[in-house]
């Protein structure tokens, strides 16, 4: 049974390594499964995600799938590391969706061991994914996420670490056998195993056959720190080359013969139903071919995309939209406020006296508000598909891809095995793709079986991309704290609407005797999902902020009081004292100009951001300059974190300057990029990240970025002007002199 | 309709309407799938390809207002291996999820070809594509670094 599975795992906490090492290393059986599926003519799996050809070449099967992040580099740089390979001799592959490379199990581990969490609990980026099936053994085996910055924190650590020891053990195993010496006395380097006393070598490729026959260690030595030569290096990205000459396929990039495009217009309220939808508006155009009815919407398939396209633009289909045709942004601001002030709070986490503990002192309160926000990834959402003899095969970019095709299956109701899904590189992912967000897959399936025996490729403009999105949500928070005579906090109350459950990233690092947070819940009809670091994305903002104002309202220098509050912690410290001192705190700033600081711990790294700004004369802010600290634990690669840290910055930034999703008649009101703007190299600051390293766990990259942007924009703003944003995003607020 | 458009050098009759957007005739007729779409109003620059060596987004580009151009695509551009700027962008290590790439490289090229020195003011102004990944500092560097070698 599951539960009992986990009570092992939980239970063996302090010794969490072998344990989890045991459910990531394969049975032979898996591996003879592993070969039929992955492995070419030559080539041999010896354990998980490493295979070994007869000319020594090591390649490395990722359980992912690539949006940008490096970890197709960072991954097999932590497996040949502890193989001993030579790096100009490793490849990297996607690994199949096939349960036989699922990434759940190590997902799981990492998860029950890393984060003291039971199986009640589980990451907002998995959530989705799991909802329903994290209770059952076999529905968490089948994942194969890519997301919630846990790649390198997982996949990493406890598999391709394991997998890249354990196959060397056993490669030496196999030597030592042949030669008929201890295998103490034989050692690696370069693809090869040495016996140095007698001067004899063998290549990774003689042994391969041999080794595999050994059951993989569960518990193989791992190189100490001191020994890396790969880990830790700045190795260039391996999927570059491929990116600057226009070769990478993407889902949309995919073309099979007699293949026909679909255009599609969904119901703009979210939720409606399509009544009816008069064909003849389009009847006589060349190159229709169908006019697919769904549920919630109507597509219009053609030979080509922009035939199909046009075309969808001249249908005015009705749509049923049950009482949600009438909502707007207000109204949703007035369900948030009435919950907050309704009291009906459930208690998320309690520490000291809490809530009871307010008063007396001096108590400071404000209410912060953040937008809704779309992902608006690069490549528009699409998937291709072919309904034959009962069975989909079906091509995408998504962030699970067994996910996706255990989700094909279940909308087609054919069994999974009827299922093929082909994994793609993602033009953009930051969580729109990840599994419980795959409409644009829903749709795709559901045309493609309506056009049985022909290959669809069903593309979302840019318009249904955006208004059609699982957004960040609207959350509105309340904090409030009591202060001591010398303006520090004995108390914190965070009060925070949700469209789903408590919120960890909640939580304050800062040491407060006296804590309490409660959720007070609003519906709505809004579909929402995990945006770049989900949670943190949005409480970073509210109480770094908050922490600011309580700086200033004790009339101490912001820095100097989050030190205060950060004693008991040296690595959240060091890292804000590497930004503060990168970025010249305390040196004059010129008039117009401000600086603000944030810090935010998420995804296992603590993220430090300092923001120096301009405030014109009419008011327009520019964001000049952006000195960031990191600290990951250890990074694997290095300037493929600083990518990351960079990427995340701007990606946060697009959102504190310009990013919001209104609702108007149910429906969003943005459409395309002039009405949801975002970073440009006009806009872009000078960045500077500097990486700090601790004794930490490895921390994720992709996420931890984000949240300490917009507090260190709107910390600078105030200390610009003394104007106190607590609603994003900026460009709503009237920055000028006149208005402070 | 016959429609003859000249791609990366070669000729292509094309039965296709003359309001047909190059960037569809690029992808879905020719099979040419490095140009790529992103927002479908010439907003993101994604779609960039040059005419006639310029800099133009084909997304709300008419197929009849380009006959007779030399239309080049990211293919053409690599056809006799990587240009300058595509071994900055290797060096540099710019992309990212790589989506906005291509544009993003035959926005630069365009540039650098009128002005070898291109200034920050001078890329910002005139690549105004987008990238959601944010590799902006990056593209920034990398194009430093080009017009500063042309000195």
């Amino acid at each position: 049974m599951a539960s009992t599975r986990r009570m092992v795992l939980l239970g063996g906490l302090g010794t969490a390594g072998a344990l989890v090492v045991g459910y990531a290393l394969w049975p032979s059986h898996r591996l003879e499964l592993a070969n039929a599926i992955a492995a070419k003519p030559g080539e041999r799996f010896i354990n998980n995600w490493i295979k070994i050809a007869s000319d020594d070449t090591v390649t490395v099967v990722v359980p992912h799938c690539d949006m940008g992040t490096g970890i197709f580099t960072a991954l097999p740089q932590m497996a040949a590391e502890e193989l001993d390979a030579d790096w100009s001799k490793v490849k990297v592959e996607t690994a199949p969706s096939d349960s036989v490379f699922a990434n759940g199990p190590l997902a799981e581990g990492f998860i029950l061991s890393t984060q003291n969490m039971n199986a009640d609990q589980i990451p907002a980026f998995l959530r989705g994914t799991v909802a329903n099936t994290f209770r059952t053994v076999a529905g968490y085996m089948d994942l194969q996420v890519t997301g919630g910055s846990s790649a390198v924190r997982a996949t990493g650590v406890y598999g391709m670490r394991i997998a890249g020891a354990a196959a060397r053990e056993m490669l030496v195993k196999a030597a030592a056998a042949r030669w008929n010496v201890n295998a103490a006395d034989c050692t690696t380097k370069s693809n090869r195993v040495l016996h140095t006393a007698s001067g004899r070598s063998f290549g990774y490729g003689e042994l391969v056959a041999d080794a595999a026959t050994y059951s993989p260690s569960e518990n193989p030595t791992l190189k100490p720190k001191s020994q890396y030569t790969l880990v830790g290096k700045s190795i260039p990205r391996v999927d570059i080359p491929k990116k600057v000459d226009g070769t990478t396929t993407y889902g949309v990039d995919v073309t099979l013969p007699n293949m026909l495009y679909a255009a599609i217009k969904i119901s703009p309220v979210f939720g409606g139903k399509l009544t009816s939808v008069d064909p003849g508006a389009i009847s006589g155009r060349r190159g229709i071919k169908k006019v697919v009815h769904l549920d919630d919407a109507v597509v219009v398939v053609a030979d080509r995309f922009w035939r199909a396209r046009d075309a969808v633009a001249e249908l005015n289909p009705v749509f049923d939209n049950g009482a949600n045709g009438t909502v707007t942004s207000g109204q949703l601001t007035a369900r948030r406020s009435a919950a907050l002030k309704s009291g009906d709070f459930k208690k998320d986490m309690t520490t000291g006296n809490g809530a009871d503990a307010l008063g007396g002192a001096h108590l400071i309160e404000a209410t912060y508000t953040v937008p809704y926000l779309a992902h608006a990834t690069m490549e528009p959402m699409n998937a291709t598909a072919i309904f034959e003899d009962g069975a989909l095969e079906v091509w995408s970019g998504t962030q699970d891809g067994l996910g996706a095709r255990a989700f094909i299956a279940k909308t087609a109701n054919i069994a999974i095995e009827k299922v093929t899904f082909h994994l793609l590189p993602m033009g953009g992912g930051f969580g729109r793709r990840l599994p419980g967000f795959f409409n644009f897959l829903e749709h795709a399936v559901r045309t493609a079986m309506a056009m049985p025996g022909t290959p669809v490729k069903l593309i979302y403009t840019r318009e249904q991309d955006m208004q059609h999105d699982y957004y960040r949500p609207n959350v509105t928070n309340r904090l409030r704290a009591s202060v001591d005579r010398s303006g520090m906090p004995s108390s914190w109350v965070s009060d925070y609407t949700t469209d789903a459950g408590a919120n960890s990233e909640a939580h304050i690092v800062y040491k407060v005797d006296n804590q309490a947070y409660r959720t007070a819940k609003v519906e709505t009809h809004i579909p929402v999902g995990p945006w770049r670091s989900v949670e943190a994305s949005w409480h970073g903002f509210f109480v770094e902020s908050f922490v600011d104002e309580l700086a200033h309202a004790a009339r101490k220098d912001p820095l100097e009081y989050r030190r205060e509050l950060l004693a008991h912690s040296p690595r959240h410290l060091a890292t804000l004292n590497l930004a503060a001192e990168k970025a010249g705190w305390g040196t004059p700033l010129p008039a117009g100009k401000g600086r603000g600081i944030a810090m935010v711990e998420s995804f296992g790294t603590v993220v430090a951001h300092v923001a120096d700004i301009t405030i014109g004369p009419d008011g327009a802010l520019k964001v000049d300059r952006i000195v960031s600290a990191a600290d990951a634990g250890m990074t694997v690669n290095p300037d493929g974190m600083k990518a990351q840290i960079e990427g995340a910055i701007i990606y946060g930034l697009s959102a504190a300057l310009n990013g919001e999703i209104t609702i108007d008649k149910g429906a969003v009101v943005q459409a395309n990029f002039p009405d949801y703007e975002v970073v440009r190299l006009q806009t872009c600051p000078a960045i500077e990240v500097h990486l700090h390293e601790s004794d930490a766990q490895i921390g994720g990259a992709g996420e931890p970025g984000v949240p300490p942007v917009a507090p260190a924009v709107a910390n600078a703003i105030f200390a610009a002007t003394g104007i106190r944003v607590r609603e994003l995003p900026f460009k709503n607020h009237n920055l000028t002199v006149a208005s402070r | 309709m016959s429609i003859q458009l000249k791609i990366n050098g070669k000729i292509h009759d094309l039965d296709i309407e003359p309001d047909a957007p190059l960037l569809w005739v690029i992808r879905d007729e020719v099979g040419l799938t490095g140009t790529k779409f992103g927002c479908g109003v010439a907003q993101c620059g994604a779609c960039t390809v040059h005419v006639n060596g310029n800099a133009q987004r084909s997304c709300v580009t008419p197929v009849s207002s380009v006959v007779g151009a030399e239309i080049t695509t990211i293919e053409g551009l690599s056809a006799n291996g990587l240009t300058p700027v595509q071994q900055a962008w290797i060096d540099h290590q710019v992309p990212q999820c790589g989506y906005c790439q291509s544009g993003m490289i035959m926005a630069v090229s365009a540039l650098l070809k009128t002005k070898p020195h291109a200034t920050d003011e001078d890329l910002a102004s005139a690549v105004t594509n987008i990238c959601r990944c944010g590799t902006y500092p990056r593209i920034r560097n990398a194009v430093r670094a080009l017009a500063n070698e042309k000195v």
